[in-house]
């Protein structure tokens, strides 16, 4: 078909990539593995929202200096994220045609959720060590 | 209802008269058959009933792009949260405005909604209820703990304390 005698390129060189990335069940595992997590973590987050709920800054700062707390919520910032990236990943590759907006649109999402969840761990960092 | 033409009929009706008859042919068994009107082509949305498993399985979609949008809200709080008292009470002023309250309800349910349909989702993961009634009652029973777990939550959040 397209054999274009001026190539340097193998025909081996071409279709590389072109399969499965063999990554589709790491994906969907951790996927879910993350949504089980989630489920004694938001409840206990829920449960931190009522303590904090209605109490002021130096309430809320020795709550979140509590380790349990703390760690907590730094699980759930990790697990959180995670859960985001995988899922809205699966999103863009089922709505955004060309290849090039998936690809495009799939790394801009990652790289602000990687920047939110970024901040969100260092500001809990810093509020643990206020 | 169909009815099959033998295949000497075929090429003179296609050629005559297939762009003026509004009917589908297709070929199926050797046999090019006459479909009384075309076929619906998938998804076709508009002409479907409202079906419970439908509308659950994009709103859990839906809920799941609202969540991730919301977590700007989530490191926003705690970059406030650290960065002082001013801060701190600004965000507790806009939470405690009536609008922040309303975004904050929505975020709730939004995030009950996905967390039980999640559960759900997780059932059919290990193979249990995978059947018609099975996805009917367990869509019913996600939707009856969100609702169970929103007006609790924000029950206790304005009495309970």
């Amino acid at each position: 078909m397209a054999r274009s005698t001026n190539s340097m390129r193998t025909p081996l060189a071409k279709v590389r990539g072109l399969g499965s990335a063999k990554s589709g069940v790491h994906h969907w595992w951790h996927q879910r593995l993350t949504a089980i997590a989630m489920v004694p973590l938001v409840l206990s987050a829920i449960y931190l929202v009522f303590r904090i709920a209605g109490s002021n800054y130096n309430q809320a700062i020795s709550l979140l200096q509590n380790p349990f707390y703390a760690a907590i919520l730094l699980l759930l910032i990790i697990t959180g994220f995670w859960h985001c990236m995988l899922g809205i990943q699966v999103v863009i590759e089922d709505y955004v045609g060309s290849e090039w907006g998936r690809i495009t649109s799939i790394l801009i999402v990652k790289a602000i959720l990687i920047l939110l969840a970024t901040l969100s761990a260092l500001s809990l960092f810093k509020i643990v060590s206020i | 209802m169909m009815e099959t033409l033998p295949d000497s009929m075929l090429d003179s009706l296609i050629l005559a008269g297939c762009c003026l008859i509004p009917m589908n042919y297709i070929y199926i068994n050797r046999k090019y058959v006459i479909m009384s009107r075309p076929r619906p082509l998938s998804p076709h949305l508009s002409i479907w009933r409202f079906q419970l498993p439908a509308v659950m399985s994009i709103t859990h979609r839906i809920t799941a792009v609202i969540l991730t949008s919301g977590t700007v809200l989530l490191t926003a709080w705690l970059i406030a949260l650290a960065s002082g008292e001013n801060s701190f009470e600004l965000v507790s002023m806009i939470v405690s405005h009536p609008l922040g309250q309303f975004v904050m309800f929505g975020y709730s349910v939004v995030l009950f909604y996905h967390a039980s349909n999640g559960v759900r989702h997780l059932f059919w993961d290990f193979g249990k209820g995978l059947d018609i009634p099975g996805v009917y009652a367990s869509g019913w029973i996600a939707i009856a703990v969100m609702v169970v777990l929103t007006v609790s939550f924000w029950v206790f959040m304005f009495f309970g304390r």
